[in-house]
């Protein structure tokens, strides 16, 4: 037997023994080390004869190669059983609570001003704004509500001077003044906002949400009023059918004027919109009144089209069985919590409005 | 305005029932509000046998009873009259029923010590007549048998409550509704048979409207009625005014009312003999007095205008007559009215005396100026009819005379506006049946309007109509198209909804509070602005518009602290009122959190929230909508109601245009005067117009995407600074030394007290630095470390601690 055969043998039946990882570097630097076995026979070489050489180097490099796979593998599976021994100890009871994390909620006003704004801008409509502070002609007189007009009575104005001449706005409406005023037609707008009445009880709350929609151009007329309150209702309670009633109502600043039911029942105490036999006030609406579009310096020789106001608390409330209007502007955190949207849950036309 | 179908049928002929008329009157505009039968609540009154009677233990002169009330049940009632015996059959109302007179509910009561389960009731309770000595006595062999069964008959009579549009004062009569409704199909109009006065007597009381500028009566139409004798109204007419909710009071007043809510034409009745030589309809002048119906005084202002005689005012003309000359049962002449009030001037007498009646509300409204004789006619001769008397001629003053208003309408507006087509014909139809006269002339139609109409005035009123009339749900539905020229949202609109959803994704929930506040709360937030208040608040605690959301957020803070919860994060983003015009308002999102972080928890340590909370989550929300922090400013001067020491401000850059946010502390004085408890309170307030947006889109705003491979090596760096020294100005020294190299630069560690001299502090720092040329080798990091140590040594007066 060579000497290479026997390392190897004598090495590799030492390896197989159960050793510890300072028993095996000791084989590694008595086969490795400086003046190790192995690095002793790779010395030789030179001495050897040209004929053995060949022979010799690649027997010692595959005998070389063994004993060091033998030994990394040997390595690998001490390391590997210490780190198994180390986890065993670290185990943790899991089921112990999470950090502590908070929630944050949208509003559920915000969120169906987000969802209305959502489905208006699927047809053509943008965003517009106005102060909550007005002047006396844009809240009304510029609506074709004059001082003696009895219309003025159904609006328990909050004023901020004596002369009454700065109000909080009562509607959303005075924002179809400022558009109308500031830019040339066609317009397609939504409004939505805060409106203000001096009115307080179960069902009224002297500060609630208006959306104003307005739509002016050539030849709008009550039929596309109609499919676009049809189209909006149907998107914002999301159900397929409903059923829609126009009322002949009256509001200074649109001509003819209606008021909008919609179908609904109660099944179980829980109310379901589009059905049934009963019906719901949602909204008011109408051609807007030339008078209105004078105004504003619009011609309505020319141009025409339709107003429409909105209840947004109501429509929240209806969407999301909210029983109290009070309630929303309590600030009660368990309200909040409760009925509140998670930030993440933004209403858009690809996902869908709601969850 | 209330109706009954059965009023409704003396003006149309009709076959159908009463719920096609709701749905039909709905339809037309005439929104049916409620609808009610007369007689319910009445079924409650059964008739009862009393079956054993004993003396009260505790009162001598009431009795305990035993009643049978009918299907074997039998009641305990106390009762004081004297005829409660043994036997009698007499009218029970049980708990719930609510007593006709008084119109008070009865419920269970205890009397001195003995409970009675309802009432045993006197005819004068049940408006049957004024007999109040002793309950009813019903006759036993007529009632015997009906024991338990109602008393009062089933009326089949509705009660419906219209609401009424304010454009529509000729729908305030039943005739007007009646027109309404055949005009749309619903019944045919019958006609009105008008009996004129035809009288020899002479009108003996002079009445003279004065000719002055803003004189509010226009027509003052009047006859006497000469020995009458006023009484009770027959039982026809006291129905009537009952099923439409009305209160009879005597035959004279009685016609009054039911000619007005017929016709819609109020009248007023005048006792003659009070009557101090004729009528004068004048201005009033400022300071006169008089006594209304309703019992109060009023102090008149100038130019109202008022019915006088010699002796001063008996009434305000179309709003409230007065005491001195009103009717009694006792009166003898009477001086009936039918005037034209103008409704301007109507309006503005009751909202400066603040008086609401009936007539004012139609006056206001607008009445037909040419219904003052129909109802003088229709009223006199009732009243002869039923109180007797001789009626006068009439006598007509006036300062105006009434204008025919005609209109040209062009028929094919109507499909312009309402996008469906009715004939011309059917046009003419519906407008003749509106009390239009119609004239085709040409393309137009020449059309007068009906004097009972003051609403109608140019050609889209007659558009209203017609569609109103053929019907709403004649109009076709265009579907809208799904096509957007414009963007939906503003950029300033769309960071609105950023900041809102991110400030909540950082814990915190949305509030909406009212945009007034209670100037108690407000004045520690308003700063330098002056209260702007509401003139007419809802109330005390709502009086002003708020100067910032804290004002209304602290005090719902406190609120929910006070129903036990501890670690609270509430936020509003919304308007803040800088001054009383319009547009003098900020959006500003403004947030509080209370508490602890980590409280109660079992692997972190619980800690009050503090200042850098409430900084990294303005820092985060703003860096999230695209700003760069590299470049934000800050420093600590803040309103007063922030913790002095512990509140900052921030800009966008060192340009320091307008602070973008606040945050901090709130100042603990503020939390003890309002009373809010908890360990630790902090909010912020960013001021929404004072962020600058870019034009830019999302794609330009980004710089190149450009990343160093280069090695990059960490130094840390301790430095003593004085105790003034702030860590931003540390920061920008170190950063502008090479900007080039100096990638991130961390503070780790701040520290005074012990081995550091008093009034300096240690910090320190981790720079990274990194070349985008090449790898830096010792040399080259040795270079940058000593021109930091250097920089920072020259400029700011720090020592390297060693």
């Amino acid at each position: 037997m060579s000497d290479l055969k026997k390392i190897k043998d004598d090495f590799l039946l030492k390896l197989e023994k159960k050793l510890s990882l300072s028993e095996i570097n000791e084989i590694k630097t008595n086969l490795f080390g400086k003046n190790g076995l192995i690095s002793s026979q790779f010395k030789k070489i030179g001495s050897i004869s040209e004929s053995e050489k060949k022979k010799f180097a690649s027997e010692l490099n595959l005998i070389k190669d063994e004993l060091q796979n033998q030994i990394n593998s040997k390595i690998n599976e001490i390391q590997s059983e210490e780190i198994n021994k180390k986890l065993k100890k670290e185990k943790v009871d899991i089921t112990l609570p999470e950090r502590t994390f908070v929630q944050g909620k949208i509003h559920p006003v915000s969120q169906t001003i987000d969802e209305i704004s959502s489905i208006f801008s699927e047809i053509g409509f943008s965003v517009e704004e106005g102060p909550d502070v007005e002047t006396e002609y844009n809240n009304f007189t510029a609506l074709n509500t004059p001082d003696n007009h009895p219309a003025r009575d159904m609006h328990d104005t909050f004023y901020l001077d004596e002369k009454k001449e700065k109000l909080l706005r009562t509607h959303t409406s005075p924002v179809q003044i400022r558009t109308m005023l500031k830019d040339k037609p066609p317009f397609k707008i939504i409004a939505p906002g805060r409106t203000y009445r001096s009115d307080s009880d179960q069902t009224h709350s002297p500060m609630f949400h208006q959306v104003e929609g307005l739509h002016i151009d050539k030849d709008i007329n009550m039929g596309h009023l109609k499919g676009c309150l049809n189209y909006f209702i149907k998107e914002f309670f999301e159900v397929k059918k409903i059923k829609m009633r126009f009322r002949p109502s009256h509001f200074p600043f649109t001509e003819p004027s209606a008021e909008v039911d919609i179908g609904y029942e109660i099944k179980d105490g829980k109310i379901f919109i589009g059905e049934g036999d009963k019906w719901l006030e949602i909204l008011g609406c109408g051609m807007v009144h030339p008078k209105v579009l004078k105004n504003v310096k619009v011609d309505s020789t020319k141009y025409q089209g339709y107003a429409f106001g909105i209840g947004i608390d109501r429509l929240a409330m209806l969407k999301y069985g909210i029983n109290d209007l009070r309630a929303f502007f309590d600030c009660d955190y368990r309200w909040l919590n409760h009925f509140g949207f998670d930030p993440l849950d933004v209403p858009t036309n690809y996902r869908g409005l709601s969850r | 305005m209330k109706i009954t179908f059965d009023w409704l049928k003396e003006h149309l002929k009709i076959n159908s029932k009463e719920k096609d008329l709701l749905e039909k009157l709905t339809n037309i505009g005439l929104e049916v509000e409620t609808v009610e039968n007369l007689s319910s609540g009445t079924e409650l009154f059964k008739i009862a046998k009393v079956i054993k009677t004993k003396k009260h233990p505790n009162a001598d002169r009431l009795k305990i009873c035993d009643v049978d009330i009918g299907k074997g049940e039998f009641k305990k009632v106390v009762c004081g009259a004297p005829n409660a015996r043994e036997g009698l059959i007499t009218i029970y109302a049980p708990p719930g029923a609510v007593i006709p007179k008084t119109q008070t509910k009865l419920v269970v009561a205890k009397i001195r010590d003995v409970i009675s389960y309802g009432m045993l009731c006197s005819e004068s309770e049940l408006n049957l007549s004024d007999e109040s000595e002793g309950i009813v006595e019903l006759s036993t062999s007529k009632y015997q048998k009906k024991i338990g069964h109602r008393y009062f008959l089933e009326s089949k009579t509705n009660t419906i409550d219209l609401s009424i549009t304010p454009n529509r004062p000729d729908c305030l009569g039943v005739r007007g509704v009646a027109r309404d409704l055949a005009a749309s199909g619903f019944g045919k109009l019958i006609n009105s048979k008008e009996k004129k006065i035809k009288s020899n007597i002479k009108h003996s009381l002079k009445v003279k409207i004065n000719k002055e500028k803003n004189q509010g009566c226009s027509v003052f139409g009047s006859c006497l009625i000469e020995n009458v004798k006023n009484t009770e109204s027959p039982q026809w007419l006291k129905d009537k005014l009952i099923s439409v909710g009305q209160k009879p009071i005597s035959a004279i007043v009685d016609i009054t009312n039911y000619v007005m809510l017929d016709i819609n034409r109020p009248l007023h009745a005048y006792d003659a003999d009070k009557i101090e030589k004729g009528l004068i309809i004048r201005n009033s002048k400022s300071g006169e007095e008089f006594s209304a119906l309703d019992n109060k005084s009023y102090k008149l202002e100038k130019d109202m205008c008022v019915i006088s005689d010699a002796n001063g005012i008996l009434g305000l003309g179309g709003i409230i007559g007065g005491t001195r000359s009103g009717t009694e049962l006792d009166t003898k002449n009477i001086l009936l009215e039918s005037a034209y009030f103008k409704p301007r001037s109507i309006r503005n007498t009751a909202k400066k005396l603040n008086i609401d009646t009936d007539a004012k509300f139609r006056f206001e409204r607008g009445i037909d100026p040419l219904s003052i004789e129909e109802g003088l006619n229709k009223a006199a001769f009732l009243i002869k009819e039923i109180c007797g008397g001789e009626i006068s001629k009439i006598d007509i003053q006036k300062t105006e005379s009434y204008k025919i208003n005609k209109i040209s309408f062009n028929p094919s507006l109507f499909e312009k506006i309402s996008g469906f087509k009715i004939s011309n014909r059917e046009m003419i139809k519906i407008l003749d049946d509106l009390g239009f006269k119609s004239k085709k002339e040409r393309k137009y139609f020449s059309l007068t309007i009906p004097s009972w109409r003051p609403d109608i005035t140019q050609e889209i009123d007659i558009v209203e109509e017609l569609v109103r009339i053929s019907g709403f749900e004649k109009i076709k539905i265009v579907d809208p198209i799904k096509e957007r020229t414009r963007s939906t949202l503003t950029k300033s609109q769309k960071l609105f909804h950023f900041l809102q959803r991110s400030i909540a994704s950082k814990g915190y929930l949305e509030a909406i509070t009212w945009s007034f506040s209670d100037s108690n709360y407000n004045d520690h937030f308003k700063g330098k602005c002056e209260d702007i208040r509401i003139v007419n608040p809802i109330s005390s605690e709502l009086n002003v518009l708020r100067n910032s959301i804290y004002s209304n957020l602290i005090m719902y803070m406190r609120k929910n602290l006070d129903r036990g919860f501890k670690d609270l994060s509430i936020f509003e983003i919304g308007p803040i009122f800088t001054g009383p015009n319009p547009g003098e308002q900020n959006t500003v999102i403004c947030g509080l959190s209370a508490g602890k972080k980590s409280r109660l928890s079992w692997i972190d340590k619980e800690r009050d929230i503090d200042v850098f909370d409430v900084k990294r989550d303005v820092v985060q929300t703003l860096v999230e909508a695209g700003y760069s922090s590299e470049k934000f400013f800050i420093d600590d001067k803040t309103p007063k109601y922030y913790h002095p020491g512990k509140s900052g401000r921030l800009f966008l850059n060192q340009d320091k245009d307008q602070a973008i946010a606040y945050f901090g502390e709130i100042h603990p004085n503020i939390l003890k005067k309002i009373d809010l408890k908890t360990e630790s309170l902090v909010g912020f307030e960013i001021f929404m117009d004072n962020l600058k947006l870019t034009d830019k889109t999302l794609n330009n705003q980004k710089r190149k995407f450009e990343v160093s491979d280069f090695q990059k090596s960490e130094r840390d760096f301790a430095f003593i600074v004085s105790k003034d020294l702030k860590a931003q100005d540390l920061i920008n020294v170190v950063s502008n030394i090479d900007q080039k190299l100096i990638s991130n630069i961390r503070i780790f560690d701040v520290y005074e007290g012990e081995n550091i001299p008093e009034n300096q502090k240690s910090i320190a720092i981790n720079i990274t630095i990194q070349s985008n040329e090449k790898t830096l080798n010792d040399n080259d990091l040795e270079k940058i470390n000593n021109l930091i140590i250097k920089t920072v040594e020259n400029k700011t007066g720090a020592k390297i601690r060693s």
